[in-house]
C-alpha cells in the first residue's frame, strides 16, 4: 500500500511538473518551427542529392496528413479509418482545379481547401455522432465511396488512370514550382506551417477540451459541453490538413491517382501514428519519416515487403506495446524519476 | 449508367432468376465470412481485420487438398479445418496477448497478419493468378428454371450456407455449449469465476470463425480465380454485412449478406462501375437511419 500512495504521489508531482511550462512553451513553437524551417532551406544548399529532396517532399506529404489524423486519433479518441479520403481529396481537388481553370496555385490551394472542408462538414455531421467502431466503419465506407466516384466518374477523374497529363505550375510570387528546389521549399514551408498550427490546435483550451471527450465525453458533456460540435469542428479541421498533405503530394507526383483515396493510405495513416507515437505531438512526424525509410529500405532490399513489414509492425504491437517516441518520453522520465528517488 | 439493361432484366424471369442466383452465391459466401466475423467480435469484442486472410487460406488449402486427392469432400475438409488451426494459433499465440489493450493494437495485431498472411501465400503458391476448376461431380448440365440458367454448384453452395446459418442459429440458442457463449460474450468474468475456461472458449470462438471463412474460401475455390490478396476485398464486403446487419447478430449477417448479395448482382446491370459504391451508400444510409445496424442492439 504505502508503495502504492507513493508511486501516485510522484505521478501526480511529475504531472504538474509537466503542465506547468505547457504555457509560455507556445511561443517557444514559433521559434522552433523558424529554426527547423531555416535548417530546411539550407539542406539543398549542402547536398545535391534529389533522392533526399524528395524525401523530404514526401514525409512532408505524409506527415501533414498522419499529424492531422492523430488529432482525431490521439487527441480526440476518434479512431478515423477514412481520413485517407481527404488526402485524396486534396489531391484530386488541387489537380482538378489546376487543370481546367489555370488559377493561381495559392487562390487553387485556397479553393481546394473549401472545398474539403464543405465535404467533411457534411461527412463529419453525418459520422461523428457514431461510437467507436461504427465511427471507424462508416468513416472507412465514405472513403470507399469516394474511391467508388473517382474511379466511375471517367470524364472528370480519369477513373483508375487517374489525373494525368501533369499538373499545370504557373509561377506566383516568384515562385516557379517546376524548379525542384522551389518545389522542395514550398512543401518545408507548407509542412512547418501546418504543424506549427496543429500544434496551436493541439495546445489550445479546445484542444484540452478534446483530450476530456477522449478520456470522458460523457463528463464532458455533463459540463456543458457539445461533445458533438468539438468533435465535428476537429473533424473538418484535420481533413484540412490531410487535403494539404494531398496538395503537396499533388504537387510532387504532378498528377493524382486513385490509390490517393483508397483505404490503405488511413491504415498506413494509422499505423504511422502507432509507430511514432500517439501521446507526443511529433510522433506522427517521427513515424512518417520511419515508415518511409523502412519503406524505401525493405522494397529494395528484399521482395517479400508484407512479409518483413508485418513482422516489424508486429513487433511494435506485442513486443513495445507503444509508439517510438511514447517509448522514448516515458524511458526519459523513468530515468529522470530513478535520478530523483534516492535523493528525495 | 445502364438502367434500361437493368429494366430488361426487371421485366424478364430469366434475366430475373440468373441474377437472383448470383446475387444469393455472392450473399452466401459472404454470410460464412460475415458470421465468423460477427461472433468473434460478438463474444471477444475484437474486429478481425485479418479475417479476409482466413477465407483466402481456405481457398489455398482446398485447391491443393483437391489436386492431391481429386476429392472435393476432402478439399471442403482440408479448407475449412486447415483455417480453424490457422485461427486458433492465431488467437492462442498472438492476439490474446493484446485483449483489454487499445482498439488500436488489436487492428495493427491483424493489420501485420493481413500482410504476412498475403506474403505467405505468395511464396508458398506464388504470385499469380490460380484456379481449382469445378469439382467432377459438378460437371453436370445447370438447371433451367424460369428461364434462368443455375448450375447445380450453386444449389450446393446455397444448401451449405443455410444449414450452417439454421445450425449456428440453433446451436448458440438451445444448447449447453451456446449459452455458456452468449454467457462469455455477455460477462466474461462472471463466466470465468463460475470455473469456465473463457481461453478456451475464446480460441474455440476464432477457431469456428476461422473455420466458416476457410469453408466459405473452399466453396469459392471453384467459382473464383484465387490471388494473394483476394481476401481483401472479401474482407471490406463482409464488414459492410455485420455493420449493415448489427455486430454480433447472426440473423443480421444473414439478411444484410442477401441485401448486398442482390445489391452487387442488380447494381452490375444497372451501374457497372460503381456496384461497390451502391455498396458503401447502402451502408452510409442503414448506419445514419439506425446507427447500430438493422438487428445490432447498442454494443459499445
Amino acid at each position: 500500500m504505502t508503495e502504492l500512495r507513493a508511486d501516485s504521489t510522484t505521478d501526480v508531482v511529475s504531472e504538474t511538473r509537466a503542465a506547468a511550462p505547457s504555457r509560455p512553451r507556445r511561443s517557444t513553437d514559433w521559434v522552433i518551427a523558424l529554426v527547423v524551417f531555416a535548417v530546411l532551406a539550407t539542406l539543398p544548399q549542402l547536398t545535391s542529392s534529389k533522392y533526399l529532396l524528395d524525401f523530404v517532399i514526401r514525409c512532408a506529404a505524409f506527415g501533414l496528413f498522419a499529424t492531422s489524423l492523430n488529432l482525431l486519433v490521439g487527441y480526440t479518441g476518434m479512431i478515423s479509418f477514412g481520413h485517407g479520403m481527404f488526402f485524396g481529396l486534396g489531391a484530386y481537388g488541387f489537380g482538378l482545379i489546376m487543370q481546367r481553370t489555370g488559377m493561381p496555385i495559392p487562390l487553387a490551394m485556397l479553393c481546394t481547401l473549401l472545398l474539403t472542408a464543405v465535404v467533411a462538414a457534411g461527412i463529419g455531421a453525418i459520422c461523428v455522432r457514431l461510437k467507436e467502431i461504427y465511427f471507424a466503419f462508416v468513416t472507412l465506407a465514405f472513403q470507399m465511396l469516394i474511391h467508388s466516384l473517382i474511379l466511375s466518374w471517367v470524364p472528370l477523374t480519369g477513373g483508375d488512370q487517374g489525373l494525368r497529363g501533369g499538373i499545370p505550375r504557373p509561377t506566383f510570387l516568384g515562385i516557379d514550382l517546376a524548379n525542384h528546389t522551389h518545389l522542395y521549399m514550398l512543401s518545408c514551408a507548407l509542412l512547418v506551417l501546418g504543424l506549427l498550427l496543429m500544434r496551436q490546435i493541439a495546445q489550445s483550451p479546445f484542444g484540452y477540451t478534446l483530450r476530456m471527450i477522449r478520456d470522458n465525453a460523457t463528463r464532458a458533456s455533463f459540463i456543458g459541453i457539445d461533445v458533438w460540435r468539438a468533435r465535428l469542428t476537429i473533424f473538418v479541421l484535420a481533413a484540412l490538413f490531410a487535403s494539404l498533405g494531398g496538395i503537396v503530394m499533388a504537387l510532387f507526383v504532378s498528377g493524382a491517382y486513385p490509390e490517393f483515396a483508397y483505404w490503405t493510405i488511413s491504415g498506413e495513416g494509422i499505423f504511422i501514428n502507432m509507430l511514432g507515437g500517439v501521446t507526443t505531438f511529433l510522433g506522427p512526424m517521427v513515424g512518417t519519416v520511419v515508415l518511409l525509410l523502412l519503406n524505401d529500405t525493405v522494397t529494395r532490399l528484399t521482395e517479400h515487403y508484407g512479409l518483413v513489414l508485418g513482422i516489424v509492425i508486429l513487433f511494435f504491437a506485442i513486443g513495445l506495446r507503444k509508439g517510438l517516441m511514447d517509448f522514448v518520453v516515458e524511458w526519459i522520465a523513468a530515468r529522470r524519476d530513478n535520478k530523483k528517488g534516492p535523493t528525495t | 449508367m445502364d438502367l434500361d439493361t437493368l429494366f430488361n432484366c426487371l421485366t424478364s424471369s430469366a434475366c430475373l432468376v440468373t441474377q437472383t442466383t448470383s446475387g444469393f452465391i455472392i450473399g452466401m459466401l459472404l454470410f460464412l465470412v460475415a458470421v465468423g466475423l460477427t461472433l468473434i467480435f460478438g463474444v471477444l469484442k475484437v474486429v478481425n481485420f485479418s479475417h479476409g486472410a482466413f477465407y483466402m487460406f481456405g481457398a489455398y488449402f482446398a485447391m491443393s487438398a483437391y489436386q492431391a486427392s481429386g476429392s472435393f469432400i476432402v478439399a471442403l475438409l482440408a479448407g475449412s479445418l486447415g483455417t480453424a488451426i490457422i485461427g486458433l494459433v492465431f488467437e492462442r499465440v498472438f492476439m490474446s496477448r493484446v485483449y483489454g489493450n487499445d482498439v488500436l493494437m488489436q487492428l495493427l495485431v491483424c493489420y501485420a497478419f493481413v500482410l504476412i498472411f498475403d506474403d505467405s501465400v505468395r511464396i508458398i503458391w506464388g504470385p499469380e493468378f490460380k484456379s481449382m476448376g469445378m469439382p467432377t461431380a459438378f460437371q453436370v448440365p445447370p438447371l433451367f428454371i424460369g428461364g434462368g440458367v443455375v448450375p447445380p454448384f450453386y444449389l450446393l453452395l446455397i444448401a451449405v450456407a443455410l444449414a450452417v446459418a439454421a445450425i449456428l442459429g440453433l446451436g448458440l440458442a438451445r444448447t449447453r455449449l451456446g449459452k455458456v457463449i452468449r454467457a462469455a460474450a455477455h460477462n466474461p468474468a462472471m463466466v470465468s469465476s463460475l470455473g469456465i475456461n473463457t481461453g478456451l472458449i475464446y480460441g474455440g470462438v476464432f477457431a469456428l470463425g476461422g473455420l466458416l471463412a476457410g469453408l466459405a474460401g473452399a466453396l469459392a475455390a471453384p467459382v473464383r480465380s484465387l490471388t494473394p490478396g483476394m481476401g481483401f476485398s472479401v474482407l471490406i464486403e463482409s464488414f459492410i454485412v455485420t455493420v449493415i446487419g448489427g455486430m454480433g447478430s447472426i440473423l443480421g449477417a444473414l439478411i444484410g449478406a442477401l441485401l448486398i448479395g442482390l445489391i452487387r448482382a442488380f447494381g452490375s446491370l444497372g451501374f457497372p462501375l460503381f456496384t461497390d459504391g451502391l455498396m458503401y451508400l447502402f451502408m452510409v444510409i442503414v448506419l445514419v437511419v439506425r446507427p447500430t445496424g438493422l438487428f445490432g442492439r447498442d454494443v459499445a
